[in-house]
């Protein structure tokens, strides 16, 4: 009853051809990338065409020589360090920037969000000498405390608008009391970051898990290939069995896309902060 | 208090701002990026900068990757963000669909895309072929390879700009499309003179968001071109990237490193300026 009405209703038909079409247009990439990892190297028919037997040893290559299995859990460890890090430092950041605003502090702000809009690749010459001087080439260190700053700015952002909207005279009230700006912080601000902090972890997560910039320099080394790292240098090297390197391919990315499906509305909210103030 | 921001402020200096300089020092050397030894060599670099073709195509390439995207994702983007902003069965998981690319990795994205722009057996000229067509080399003309990138890249991140858009509409009072509607206003310039004026804020949000990811365009490109044919479609990023790993000169990296980092900066805050100044006036 309620299904016919809607239907009924004329405003609405023109809607499902459309949709069809960006049905079509965004979930193709995952259709022909299943396709082509399900595929037997043997099997040559389109890759429109989904292969009637599922050619499973792709898979098992993938993990196999591919080190893919290696590769999430490097990507797993750097995230989870750098993440804490953009947090924690981004948070106590933000708590003066946003509070006191003396030009010092908004000359600070200033250059935090410039340095969002620079290609960190225009100065990599020196970064990277920079690290190799601090001995913080193939080390998880090195690669995080370069990510942790290039996500600093998005962290920063997102934390002092935050903390802007939070009423001053919480702050005033506490120091009547007593506290001091490290006590206020930490039982009158920190508790009040939650969902702030679910917006920072979830954006800047997702840049580290898929960063291969930096990694590509830093991360030298075969054992500490992250996702990125281990799928480029499998396809490169793989150019015979492009199948395999498809399989890796749809392994890496599985991960990210079960919890953006599971968590798909703080993503989108985070996303939605860290654009409109 | 001020002490809170110590941590941040010590890993600016130690990764940006020091790099920055350090990196203007080693654009007047002709150091290749190992050895202990170089020469200084003055503004020799900085003049075959600007003498350099490569790095003028470069530049062109990171206006097209950037100012295409961010328009093609800001039509796309407000276009998708009106279709799902109706009621209709299914608009959530259109958004989901739509959204989903933003979280792959775009280095893996365009590994995918290979499989739709490679020669043989490639899935879009299988679709050629079907329709009576001739098989075309996607990759082997520069201008076609960084048109479709663009797109690409527009395409994996259009989903950003659609939620931008699809939070700024609802923001916006039913009462004015009602009030509208109750006068005889079209649909047409209902869009133009309440959802456009009103929706200023967001379109500032997604265009600066999208400027700052296209400017920046690296991960795809290493994937699907490394930027060929020869140095067809190179971005600013991958050709610092070549010319200090690829060509060992770093020297000469850090000066179009530098170069494109000013560029980048003028051209942002400029367009930053160009939408604020907009939001006030409308």
């Amino acid at each position: 009853m309620k299904k016919g009405k809607r239907l009924g209703r004329p405003s609405n038909a023109w809607r499902i051809p459309v949709a069809a079409v960006i049905l079509l247009v965004f979930l193709a990439p995952f259709y022909i990338l299943l396709s082509v990892a399900f595929r037997s190297p043997q099997d040559l028919n389109s890759y429109w065409r989904f292969p009637t037997q599922l050619h499973l040893e792709n898979f098992t290559d993938a993990i196999e020589n591919g080190k893919i299995l290696l590769s999430m859990a490097n990507s797993l460890i750097l995230t989870v360090g750098a993440v804490l890090l953009i947090t924690v430092v981004g948070a106590l950041a933000a708590y003066p920037l946003a509070r006191c605003r003396t030009r010092l502090n908004q000359g600070i702000k200033g250059f935090v969000m410039g340095v969002m809009m620079v290609p960190p690749l225009s100065i990599l010459v020196s970064l990277y000498s920079v690290l190799v001087k601090m001995h913080g080439v193939n080390q998880y260190w090195g690669i995080i405390l370069i990510l942790v700053t290039f996500e600093l700015p998005l962290s920063i952002f997102l934390y002092s608008n935050f903390i802007s909207s939070i009423p001053g005279a919480l702050d005033e009230a506490a120091s009547i009391d007593g506290c001091g700006p490290v006590r206020t912080f930490f039982r009158i601000i920190l508790p009040q970051l939650k969902p702030v902090t679910a917006s920072v972890v979830i954006l800047t997560g997702v840049h580290c898990w898929n960063d291969y910039q930096f990694s590509l320099y830093v991360l030298q080394s075969p054992k500490l290939r992250t996702i990125p790292l281990a799928i480029a240098s499998y396809f490169s090297q793989t150019t015979s069995n492009i199948n395999a390197a498809a399989a890796a391919a749809l392994l890496a990315i599985l991960p990210i896309v079960i919890v953006f499906l599971f968590l798909q509305k703080y993503f989108i909210q985070g996303m939605v902060d860290s654009a409109i103030k | 208090m001020n002490l809170f921001y110590l941590p941040a402020v010590l890993l600016f200096l130690v990764f940006v701002i020091y790099p920055f300089i350090q990196g203007g020092f080693l654009s007047l050397t002709n150091w290749n990026g190992y050895s202990q030894s170089y020469k200084m060599v003055g503004l020799k670099n900085y003049v075959r900068l600007f003498t350099d073709g490569n790095v003028g195509t470069a530049f062109l390439n990171t206006l097209i990757y950037g100012f295409g995207s961010t328009l093609l994702q800001n039509v796309l983007g407000l276009a998708l963000a009106l279709f799902l902003n109706g009621k209709f069965r299914g608009r959530s998981v259109l958004r989901t669909v739509i959204y989903l690319p933003v979280m792959i990795a775009p280095l893996i994205m365009g590994y995918v895309m290979y499989f739709f722009f490679s020669y043989n057996r490639g899935a879009i000229n299988d679709i050629v072929l079907a329709l009576g067509g001739q098989m075309v080399d996607w990759m082997a003309s520069g201008p076609r390879a960084v048109a479709i990138m663009t797109v690409v890249n527009a395409l994996q991140f259009v989903g950003v700009s659609m939620v931008i858009y699809l939070a700024g509409l609802q923001n916006i009072p039913q009462m004015y499309y009602e009030a509208a509607a109750m006068d005889g206003i079209g649909k047409a310039a209902q869009l133009r003179y309440i959802t456009l004026p009103l929706l200023m804020p967001a379109i500032q949000s997604a265009v600066v968001v999208n400027l700052i990811g296209g400017l920046k365009l690296f991960d795809i490109i290493m994937a699907l071109t490394s930027g060929g044919p020869g140095y067809a479609s190179h971005s600013l990023s991958t050709l610092v990237h070549r010319t200090y790993f690829g060509s060992e000169n770093a020297g000469y990296a850090s000066a179009i490193g530098l170069v494109s980092f000013l560029l980048i900066m003028v051209i942002g805050t400029l367009v930053t300026r160009y939408f604020t100044k907009k939001e006030v006036e409308m």
